[in-house]
């Protein structure tokens, strides 16, 4: 029989680092940057969130030393300001210096997926502390606390209430950005530089200057995806390559989406379920069948990329000027 | 009057920039580079920086077996970015090669599992090579169908295509795996060896950089000598020229992505027939993103490709090295090569570009 109730829940936590990520993504990519570094953004801001844990547990000694304000904060910070870091290097490289942002993007990918499973597997080696492998369960259990009621609710509570902060923030996170992308003028700005930025130069718009912020800010959000996949998903425990693909999900999210943060909340539950699908699909002793399972996010992205593309709305389509850099005295 | 509201400097295009000019600016970033990946290493390892220049060296060129690894390596890497590079030039984005050199492979695997002691060995041999290309053509022609027909974005869909393809291979490794439960397949064909590729003059790796060598000389003939290639270019230049001009977009980005596809399962076959001998879903291990880098940074020009993957390879195999030495991971070799593609990303800038600096004002002004 197929169980529901535990089916969402696992569904939830799969698709929260996909909704950071799509969330970051398609604000980065409203201001004409396609920033295929999401994977690499990703995976450093886990990995910056781990070390900065890490080396407050080791400070710490015994998690009975830790502050809860502490042990929440400084991996938050750590994890942001990595992210941010590879973002500055993304705007640097293809703002200021106008390079080619597929090349760029997946150099940044390459670098970010190199720098989380370096310090993944050598952080222990270079602080030269005794512990066998980064278990950080202490700082784990602060971001993964749920409300004390939630499971004296039975179902609701178990499938509404039943995660740490950072998921809600993810929600949080896509409401808002929604809402400023349609509703305000910064968010009719930033589309407007995605547009068509000559024009908006024109009209009095820093292009250079929405391009950084968005795509900063873009990687920031998606960043913290990587922290949540660590310190809640996995409880904890780094391991090398474990973040997976989920980054390269993440983008394909953002046109799934059809570039709306509010819409990836579903979408992107919907793709954690199709992530997990295959371990609730009874198959028996079948295990390769389960193999094939694990195409259904991609099939089903595929599926509804080839329908955008047929349908062909104008409002569907990708921010006009996406990809290209801008130069102001290029006509 | 001095003005100072004038900008520092200003930013303007070149013009033509002479051709060693270009790769002065390119052969400084590379220094650069190589300096700040020092810099890195000596941070975290404490280690004089000479050294871990040696040890590059060391690790790229340091045994005959080392210098075979590398040219092996390097000779996949090539046709891979061989392969991406027609489609490249007419501004199709493909960064599917991973799945293309997949299929390419999971095809050749196929015909030597299953056809492998019941066909002559040649023409086994001759079956893998058509299957190989065929199945990688397919996998290029799926997306560049979607492109041709309804604009379909080419980025994403190769990407998917991966993904597909890593779990056709994650399921026929399981249904062929050896022994049961294994999880891997092995060595194919062990005591028979049919359907491996011959060796030529005793050497391992040879047969497989003949073939991309032979390859490199055709790809630059037919981008640059050819109707096919220039019309490659023309529509890589303008989509509407070149309707203008009379020549079949669509016809053009298929022909193209089936010959790229085909190149990449031509990587598949020689990876799996020609040295492997097994089939996993990491055997193209990244290259086919590397490969984008690799022919970007070549400025899509088939001969300058072979020294831009040595370059790639050359870090890759030197970073392995001064991992294994220092007791670091593999990934540190992912570290340097990000930061050396910062780099040259960034050179790229001062060639298109020069900075005119703000005249000093004189007080006398």
């Amino acid at each position: 029989m197929f169980d529901l109730i535990s089916f969402i829940p696992r569904a939830v936590v799969q698709g929260i680092p996909l909704l950071y990520g799509s969330t970051g993504e398609t604000i980065t990519e409203k201001s004409g940057n396609l920033n295929l570094g999401i994977p690499g953004v990703m995976y450093v801001g886990g990995i910056s969130g781990v070390i900065g844990a890490f080396l407050y547990e080791q400070a710490c000694g015994s998690p009975a030393n830790m502050r809860g304000f502490l042990a929440v904060g400084i991996p938050l910070c750590a994890s942001l300001l990595g992210s941010l870091l590879m973002g500055l290097l993304y705007c640097f490289l293809t703002v200021t210096l106008r390079a080619n942002q597929n090349v760029t993007g997946l150099a940044l990918t390459t670098f970010g997926v190199g720098f989380g499973n370096f310090f993944g597997g050598s952080l222990i080696k270079l602080t030269g502390s005794e512990v066998p492998s980064i278990t950080l369960s202490a700082t784990s259990a602060y971001f993964s606390r749920a409300l004390p009621f939630a499971g004296k609710l039975g179902w609701f509570g178990k499938i509404f209430l039943s995660y740490g902060f950072l998921a809600y923030l993810a929600i949080f996170l896509a409401l808002i950005s929604s809402y400023i992308l349609r509703r305000t003028r910064t968010g009719l700005h930033l589309r407007a530089v995605g547009e068509n930025p000559n024009t908006a130069d024109a009209a009095g718009i820093n292009v250079n200057r929405y391009k950084y912020r968005a795509t900063c800010l873009g990687s920031m959000i998606a960043g913290l995806g990587g922290l949540y996949y660590v310190m809640d998903y996995a409880c904890g425990i780094w391991s090398n390559d474990a973040f997976g693909d989920r980054g390269w999900l993440a983008i394909a999210l953002v046109i799934f989406t059809i570039w709306r943060p509010n819409v990836s909340i579903f979408a992107s539950i919907l793709f954690g379920g199709l992530y997990i699908l295959y371990l609730f699909i009874p198959t028996g002793m079948n295990l390769a069948i389960k193999e094939l399972y694990k195409m259904l996010p991609y099939l089903v992205t595929l599926v509804v990329l080839v329908i955008t593309s047929m349908r062909n709305k104008r409002e569907n389509q990708p921010p006009a000027a996406l990809g290209l850099a801008y130069f102001r005295e290029e006509r | 009057m001095h003005n100072h509201n004038s900008p520092l400097f200003h930013i303007s295009k070149r013009k033509n920039l002479l051709w060693y000019q270009a790769w002065i600016i390119r052969g400084a970033a590379i220094v650069l580079a190589l300096a700040a990946c020092a810099i890195v290493t000596t941070l975290l390892t404490g280690e004089n920086p000479l050294r871990v220049y040696a040890t590059i060296f060391r690790g790229a060129f340091g045994t005959p077996r080392k210098i075979w690894i590398l040219l092996q390596n390097m000779s996949i890497l090539l046709c891979i970015s061989l392969a991406v590079t027609p489609a490249f030039r007419m501004r199709f984005w493909n960064i599917g090669a991973e799945g293309q050199v997949l299929v390419g492979g999971l095809a050749t695997a196929a015909c030597m599992i299953c056809l492998g002691g019941r066909l002559p060995n040649w023409a086994l041999i001759l079956l893998m090579l058509v299957c190989s290309i065929a199945a990688g053509a397919v996998w290029g022609l799926i997306p560049a169908f979607f492109k041709a027909r309804w604009n379909t974005n080419e980025t994403l869909f190769t990407l998917m295509m991966n993904y597909v393809a890593t779990q056709l291979v994650a399921y026929f490794v399981i249904i062929w795996e050896v022994p049961k439960g294994a999880g891997k397949i092995g060595i194919i064909n062990q005591n028979s060896m049919a359907g491996w590729l011959p060796q030529v003059g005793g050497q391992k790796y040879l047969l497989n950089v003949l073939v991309v060598a032979a390859i490199t000389v055709l790809v630059y003939f037919y981008l640059n000598y050819t109707k096919h290639g220039y019309e490659i270019s023309v529509v890589g230049e303008s989509e509407r020229t070149a309707r203008y001009v009379g020549i079949k977009v669509g016809k053009v980005i298929l022909r193209t992505m089936a010959l790229s596809g085909a190149l990449c399962g031509l990587a598949g076959l020689l990876l799996v027939g020609g040295t492997d001998h097994t089939v996993t879903t990491t055997i193209a291990g990244g290259r086919g993103f590397t490969a984008v880098m690799v022919s970007w940074l070549a400025k899509f020009d088939p001969l300058a490709m072979i020294f831009t993957a040595f370059l790639l390879v050359f870090l890759d195999r030197g970073a392995g090295e001064i991992s294994t030495v220092f007791g670091f991971n593999q990934s540190f070799a992912d570290i340097l090569t990000g930061i050396i593609l910062f780099f040259i990303i960034g050179s790229e800038f001062f060639i298109r570009y020069k900075l005119s600096f703000r005249k000093p004002v004189r007080k006398e002004d």
